[in-house]
C-alpha cells in the first residue's frame, strides 16, 4: 500500500482555493441521485450530515445516541479558536496556522493545519447566524480569551457550554433537513461493520440498539464521524459510551490506524477518588487563565493549603516557563504535575494532584467577576467534591482527555479505503502529537461544514459506482458475520463482567502506555494485554440476548475493540523512539526534562495496516515535509 | 452504608413492569449515585440477574441523557442537579430509594428506567432552528447584540433536553423545554424572521406528541437541572398569542 496525502500543489496559502477550483463537481440536479451514509452526530458528524443534505444529497445519518442533541462534543467546556484578529492583538491565520503546527510538535500535515486555519473564521459566523448565544462584551460584540499555547486571544466561548451550544446549533441545522427528509436519522443505532463493494465503502451494519435487529444498509459513500478513542483507558473525561469500535471494524477492512500512541492527557481534571470511580471530570482549561497552579515547596507538606504563606509554594509552571506561565501547552502542563506529585509534592489524600487556585483573581476582580466566568465549573467541582473552590483551592490532576491519533486520511479527508471518509476526532489529521486547547471543536465543523462538502463531490463524481442493494450477497454476508461475533460473546457466559475487564485494560494502559513511556514498560503492556484479550474471550459474562436491549453486550462489543487497539497503541509507542507532544518516552528527554524530539528519524505519521490481528501490523509512513514552519525545538520559556 | 433501592423494572414498551427491592452495601459517600447504581449492576450480573437498565452518558450533567426518578423527584432530592451529579453523600445509612423511570404519556419506557425522548426531537424539527443554510452568511460580528438580550438567551439555551420538566408536571407539559428554545431565538435578532412560524408550529407539534397544557404550578421550573425559569412558558404564551393574529 502506497499513502498518497493528495496535497495539492502551490504554496500553503493557495492550497485549498486552488483545489476548490480544481476538483470535479456534481451539478445540482444530479446530488440527489446520491446517497451518503454519515456515522456519527457530534460535531463532525451532524455538521456534515445537515450540510450535504443542504446541498441536495440523501443522508442517512447513524447515532448510537438516543438523539442527534446528545453526543460527547457536548461536554466541551472552554471554546473554539478561529483567527478574527477582533481583539486586534495581532493574530491571524497565519498565526494560528503556525501556533498549531508548533503546539501539535511537528507531527502535523502542514496543508491541512493551513486549510483548518482559513476556515476558521467561517465557522464563527456560520454559528452565530444560526443563534449561537457566544459571549458578548457591552458593546454587543463578541469577547475573546486565551488558551494554553496560544499568546493571543482568539477563543470564542458560551460560557463553560461552548459545546453544549455549538452541538445545539449543529443539532438545529439537522433537524431542519430531517423535518424535509432529506435526512434519515436512525437513534439508538450502534454501527458494527463497513460493508465494501469492489474494493469501495458502499455500506453499514448496524444494530437497532432497542430492539437488537440487525441489518444493513448501503450509499455511494460512507462517512465517519465516530470521536475519539480515549476510553480504552476506561477511566478518562469522555463520555461513558465513546468508543472505538466504528474506527477499528474500518481498520480492520483496510482503513489504516495513524499514530495510535498520540493521546492528549490533560492537565486540569478532578483527581481519582476511588476505585468505583466511573470517569474523570475535566476542569476546563480556560481556568488557567486566571487560576494559579501551585504545590507546596515542602515535599509532603499537608497544612490545609490556605494556611500556607506564599512564600513556601511553589508556582512550578511560573516558575519554569516565565513566559507562558500556567498557559503552557497541555502535555507540558500535565507531565510537570506528574514530575512534581511523583517527587512527593502531590496534596490531597492520594497524593496525586496539585493546586490551581482563584485566591488572587478573586482579590483583584472580586467573586462575582469569577462566578460570571467560571460558574458552572465552580459548581461542578462542589457537587463532585463537596468542597468551595471560591474559598479554597481546587485540586486537580491529568487525565486521558482526547486522541490525536486516528484513522489516516488524506487531505480530502479519505481514509485507505476508498470511499470511507473520516472527519473530527475519529481522523488523526490536524493536531500531530499534541492539540491545543479549543481546537477540536474548529476541527470537526471545519471537516462537517467545510470540507467534506467540497471534497465528497470530487470522489462522487469520478464515477464508477454501480448500484449495489442490501439483498446483495456482500451485504447478507457483512450482517452474518457481525450477528455471529455478537453470538460468540454472548455464549461464553464466564465470570468476570465487562467492567471488570475494562478495568484491567484501564490500568495496563495507564500504567505502562500513560503520561509517561518507556521500552520496558511497553514491552510489558504487550505481554499483558493480549493476556486480557484472551481472559475476555474465555470468561466475559454477559446476561440476555441479542434480539433485545441489552447495555452488557453493547459495552462487551466495545472492549473487544478496545483490546485490539490498546496493544497498536503499545506498539506504535514502542517505534517511536522519540519524545514528542503527548508522546513521552522517558529514554528521550533533554536535561531540562522536556520532550527530545529526533526529527531525523521520525518526521512522519505512523499509518499502521491490519494484518490479520496476530501482533504484526504493517507500518506504512507519511513523511511530513515542512516548507513553511521550521521545525525548532519548542520553546515555552 | 446500607443503601435499599426499590427500583422498577419492566422489560421493553409492552409489558407490564414491577418493582423489585436490592439492598446494596458498603456505599460510601464519595460514589455518585450512579456509581452505586454500577456497584449493585455489577453484582446483579455476577449472580446471574439482569442489571437495571438507565440511561446516561457524560455524567457531568450537560448532555441531558440521565434522568431517574428518585423517590418522588425527578433528578433526586438537590436543586440544580442532574442524577448524574448527584452524590451518595445525599443520602444517609438504611435510606431507601425508590427509583422510576420519567412517567408521561409523550414518553413510552424501554427498559426498567429508560425512556423514548423522540418526541422532543420531533418538535424541534418542527422549527427549533433558524433557516440558515452552511455558507454566505455575514460576519459574526455584523449584529452587534445587547449583552442582557444574549444573556437571557443563553440562560434559555442551556436547557439540556432532559424531559424532567415534562415528568415532574402532573399533565406531562413541555412548555418549559419549548419555551426555552423559543425563546432563545425569540431574544436574538437572527430569530426574527421565523418567529411566528416557529412557535406556532412547535405548539402544534406538542399537542400532536400527547405532551399535556400547562398546569402553572411551577414543578417544572423546580424540577430542572438548569433551572431554566417559567418566565420561558410565559413568553411561549405571548409568542403563540401575538403568532395567532
Ligand atoms: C470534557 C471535554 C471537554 C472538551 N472541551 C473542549 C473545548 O473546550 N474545546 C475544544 O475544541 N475541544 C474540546 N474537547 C474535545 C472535543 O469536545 C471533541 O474532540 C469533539 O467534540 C469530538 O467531536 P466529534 O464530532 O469528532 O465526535 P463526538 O462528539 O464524540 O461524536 C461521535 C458521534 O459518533 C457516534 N458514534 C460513535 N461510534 C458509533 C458507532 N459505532 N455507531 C453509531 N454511532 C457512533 C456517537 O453516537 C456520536 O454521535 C473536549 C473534550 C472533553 C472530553
Ligand atoms: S427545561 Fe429543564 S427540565 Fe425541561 S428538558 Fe430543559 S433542562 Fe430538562
Ligand atoms: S449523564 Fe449527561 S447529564 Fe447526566
Amino acid at each position: 500500500m502506497i499513502l498518497n496525502s493528495k496535497i495539492p500543489e502551490g504554496p500553503v496559502s493557495q492550497k485549498w482555493n486552488n483545489h476548490k477550483f480544481s476538483m470535479k463537481l456534481v451539478n445540482p440536479a444530479n446530488k440527489r441521485k446520491y446517497d451518503i451514509i454519515v456515522v456519527g452526530s457530534g460535531l463532525a458528524g451532524g455538521s456534515a450530515a445537515a450540510t450535504l443534505a443542504e446541498l441536495g444529497y440523501n443522508v442517512k445519518a447513524f447515532s448510537y445516541h438516543e438523539s442527534p442533541r446528545r453526543a460527547h462534543s457536548i461536554a466541551a467546556q472552554g471554546g473554539i479558536n478561529a483567527a478574527k484578529n477582533y481583539p486586534n492583538d495581532g493574530d491571524s491565520i497565519y498565526r494560528l496556522f503556525y501556533d498549531t503546527v508548533k503546539g501539535g510538535d511537528y507531527r502535523a500535515r502542514e496543508a491541512n493545519v493551513y486549510r483548518l486555519a482559513e476556515v476558521s473564521n467561517n465557522i464563527i459566523d456560520q454559528c452565530v447566524a444560526q443563534g449561537v448565544p457566544f459571549a458578548r462584551e457591552y458593546g454587543g460584540l463578541l469577547d475573546n480569551r486565551s488558551f494554553g499555547g496560544a499568546q493571543v486571544s482568539r477563543t470564542f466561548y458560551a460560557r463553560g457550554q461552548t459545546g453544549q451550544q455549538l452541538l445545539l446549533g449543529v443539532y438545529s441545522a439537522l433537524v431542519r433537513q430531517m423535518n424535509t427528509g432529506k435526512v434519515q436519522f436512525f437513534p439508538r443505532h450502534d454501527m458494527l461493520d463497513i460493508v465494501k463493494v469492489d474494493g469501495k465503502a458502499r455500506g453499514v451494519v448496524t444494530r437497532n440498539l432497542e430492539t437488537g435487529e440487525i441489518t444493513s444498509h448501503s450509499a455511494h459513500a460512507v462517512i465517519l464521524a465516530t470521536g475519539g478513542y480515549g476510553n480504552v483507558f476506561f477511566l478518562s473525561t469522555n463520555a461513558m459510551a465513546s468508543n472505538v469500535t466504528a474506527s477499528w471494524r474500518a481498520h480492520k477492512q483496510g482503513a489504516c490506524f495513524a499514530n495510535p500512541c498520540f493521546t492528549q492527557i490533560h492537565p486540569t481534571c478532578i483527581p481519582v477518588s476511588s476505585d468505583h470511580q466511573s470517569k474523570l471530570t475535566l476542569m476546563s482549561e480556560s481556568l488557567r487563565n486566571d487560576g494559579r497552579v501551585w504545590v507546596p515547596k515542602k515535599a509532603g507538606d499537608d497544612r490545609n493549603p490556605n494556611n500556607i504563606p506564599d512564600e513556601e509554594r511553589d508556582y512550578y509552571l511560573e516558575r519554569l516557563y516565565p513566559s507562558f506561565g500556567n498557559l503552557v501547552p497541555r502535555d507540558v502542563a500535565s507531565r510537570r504535575a506528574k514530575e512534581m506529585c511523583d517527587k512527593g509534592h502531590g496534596v490531597g489524600p492520594t497524593k496525586l494532584a496539585v493546586y490551581l487556585d482563584f485566591a488572587d483573581v478573586i482579590h483583584r476582580n472580586g467573586k462575582d467577576w469569577v462566578s460570571e466566568k467560571y460558574g458552572n465549573l465552580f459548581d461542578m467541582y462542589r457537587q463532585i467534591t463537596g468542597e468551595n473552590p471560591y474559598e479554597t483551592p481546587m485540586k486537580i490532576y491529568p487525565a486521558v482527555h482526547y486522541t490525536m491519533g486516528g484513522l489516516w486520511v488524506d487531505y480530502n479527508l479519505m481514509s485507505t479505503v476508498p470511499g470511507l471518509h473520516v472527519l473530527g476526532e475519529a481522523n488523526f489529521s490536524d493536531h500531530g502529537a499534541n492539540r491545543l486547547g479549543a481546537s477540536a471543536l474548529m476541527q470537526g465543523l471545519a471537516d462537517g461544514y467545510f470540507i467534506i462538502p467540497y471534497t465528497i463531490g470530487d470522489y462522487l463524481a469520478q464515477g464508477g459506482l454501480k448500484e449495489v442493494r442490501t439483498s446483495d450477497d456482500t451485504f447478507q454476508h457483512a450482517e452474518r458475520l457481525v450477528k455471529e461475533s455478537l453470538e460468540k460473546m454472548l455464549a461464553i457466559k464466564g465470570s468476570k463482567t465487562v467492567d471488570d475487564i475494562h478495568k484491567e485494560l484501564g490500568k495496563v494502559m495507564w500504567e505502562y502506555v500513560g503520561m509517561a513511556r518507556n521500552k520496558e514498560g511497553l514491552e510489558k503492556a504487550l505481554e499483558l494485554i493480549p493476556k486480557l484479550k484472551d481472559d475476555f474471550w474465555k470468561n466475559v459474562l454477559i446476561p440476555g440476548g441479542i434480539n433485545e436491549y441489552n447495555p452488557e453486550l453493547e459495552k462487551a462489543s466495545r472492549l473487544a475493540d478496545f483490546l485490539e487497539l490498546g496493544e497498536l497503541m503499545a506498539r506504535d509507542a514502542l517505534h517511536r523512539e522519540e519524545s514528542c507532544g503527548g508522546h513521552f518516552r522517558e529514554e528521550f528527554q533533554t536535561e531540562e526534562n522536556e520532550a527530545k524530539r529526533n526529527d531525523e528519524d521520525f518526521t512522519y505519521a505512523a499509518a499502521w495496516e491490519y494484518n490479520g490481528g496476530d501482533g504484526n501490523p504493517l507500518l506504512h509512513k507519511e513523511e511530513l515535509k515542512f516548507d513553511e514552519v521550521s521545525l525548532t525545538t519548542r520553546s515555552y520559556k | 452504608m446500607r443503601i435499599i433501592v426499590q427500583a422498577w423494572r419492566q422489560y421493553d414498551r409492552n409489558s407490564e413492569g414491577n418493582f423489585e427491592s436490592y439492598p446494596v452495601d458498603n456505599v460510601s459517600e464519595d460514589m455518585s449515585f450512579f456509581e452505586m447504581l454500577d456497584m449493585l449492576n455489577n453484582q446483579l450480573l455476577k449472580d446471574g440477574k439482569d442489571p437495571i437498565s438507565f440511561d446516561h452518558d457524560c455524567r457531568e450533567g450537560i448532555c441531558g441523557t440521565c434522568g431517574i426518578m428518585i423517590n418522588g423527584r425527578a433528578h433526586g432530592p438537590l436543586k440544580g442537579v442532574t442524577t448524574c451529579q448527584l452524590h451518595m453523600r445525599s443520602f444517609k445509612d438504611g435510606d431507601t430509594l425508590v427509583i422510576e423511570p420519567w412517567r408521561a404519556r409523550a414518553f413510552p419506557v424501554i427498559r426498567d428506567l429508560v425512556v423514548d425522548r423522540s418526541g422532543f426531537d420531533r418538535v424541534m424539527e418542527a422549527g427549533g432552528y433558524v433557516s440558515v443554510s452552511t455558507g454566505g452568511v455575514p460576519d459574526a460580528n455584523v449584529i452587534p447584540i445587547l449583552k442582557d438580550d444574549a444573556d437571557s438567551a443563553f440562560d434559555a439555551a442551556a436547557c439540556i433536553g432532559c424531559g424532567a420538566c415534562v415528568a415532574a408536571c402532573k399533565n406531562s407539559s413541555a412548555m418549559l423545554f419549548v419555551g426555552a428554545k423559543v425563546s432563545q431565538y425569540a431574544l436574538l435578532p437572527q430569530g426574527q424572521v421565523e418567529r411566528k412560524s416557529r412557535v406556532k408550529n412547535m405548539v402544534g407539534q406538542m399537542d400532536v406528541e400527547g405532551f399535556g397544557n400547562c398546569t402553572n404550578t411551577s414543578a417544572c421550573e423546580v424540577e430542572c437541572p438548569k433551572e431554566i425559569s417559567v418566565e420561558n412558558i410565559a413568553r411561549l404564551n405571548r409568542e403563540f398569542v401575538k403568532a395567532s393574529f
